[in-house]
């Protein structure tokens, strides 16, 4: 199976991807912030974005489940259902939340606020890039 | 905090392109569309990458990447020209980095990967990763805004 098909998805999926961010204005930290602070002047926007991205996502889960394979892979690569939540899920989602609060810029659209070529975005992304590389570090998996 | 008004159909609009885009990278790829995990991928920092089949799993995601950029900016220049209000001072933004970048690898995903596709797949793990991560962001959001007081 050609390795092609899979890098054109990828690269159309993250077309859609980033268009659907600026369509949606998530990629404005303060409109995310005006989500997240619930005893603010509350913004409905990210519950929008996020229940109409759930129709299209949730009709392709389901058709995966009367599916062998992906159309260009010979099988398909998710997560294992089995594995229960455990101590690292939630310490990590905890952790994320901290850091997307005190921001308001989650990855994507902490990637597409490159675009602007502006320091605080830069700082934010090497960050990023940093905290994964320490968990790389810290976690790394025993070959 | 001003211009911050939108109609319900923008949200909307975005959201079924967001959607979409995760729906296609399944069906396609058969994986999750998960940003913080691409992320780590194209940059050679997640396990897989380290598997000698280095290239062949970094190149989609750095595809993606290059797509998402792509998009954003295409649709800047189409759609609708984005402000980012990017406010937090300099400390926070260190630290919100290394948090978002550190947590998202330790909870395997991020609003996207547990977000719109662990949902979507009514996965146990994502619907728990999301209410965790949408409740410490909101208490985050909280404390820094009414509690505190300073610039969030």
């Amino acid at each position: 199976m050609s390795a092609r098909l899979p890098a054109a998805a990828a690269l159309a999926s993250g077309l859609l991807f980033g268009a659907g961010l600026v369509v949606s204005d998530m990629v404005n930290p303060a409109r995310v912030l005006a989500f997240l602070d619930v005893a603010g002047a509350w913004d409905a926007s990210l519950a929008l974005v996020m229940g109409a991205a759930l129709l299209p996502s949730s009709l392709a889960y389901a058709w995966r489940r009367r599916r062998e394979r992906p159309l260009g892979d010979a099988q398909f690569h998710l997560p294992d259902d089995r594995r229960g939540v455990d101590r690292r899920l939630l310490a990590g989602a905890l952790l994320f939340g901290v850091g997307w609060g005190l921001v308001g810029l989650c990855p994507g659209p902490a990637i597409t606020a490159l675009l602007t070529l502006q320091w605080p975005a830069l700082l934010f992304v090497a960050a990023m890039l940093t905290g994964m590389a320490a968990h790389r570090a810290l976690h790394a998996p025993r070959a | 905090m001003s211009g911050l008004d939108l109609l319900w159909g923008w949200p909307v609009a975005g959201g079924l392109l967001i959607g979409a885009a995760a729906a296609l990278y399944l069906i396609v790829a058969g994986r999750v569309m998960g940003v913080s995990g691409l992320l780590a991928r194209a940059a050679g920092l997640d396990a897989e990458s380290r598997d000698g089949r280095t290239r062949a799993v970094r190149l989609p995601a750095a595809l993606f990447l290059v797509g998402l950029l792509g998009g954003a900016w295409l649709a800047s220049s189409v759609f609708r020209a984005p402000v980012i209000e990017l406010t937090a001072s300099w400390p926070l933004l260190l630290a919100g980095g290394l948090l978002v970048g550190y947590g998202t690898r330790l909870g395997a995903g991020c609003t996207s990967g547990h977000g719109v596709c662990g949902m979507a797949r009514l996965s146990k793990r994502s619907l728990v990763a999301t209410a965790v991560f949408m409740g410490s962001a909101a208490l985050t959001v909280f404390v820094m805004r009414h509690v505190v007081g300073g610039p969030a």
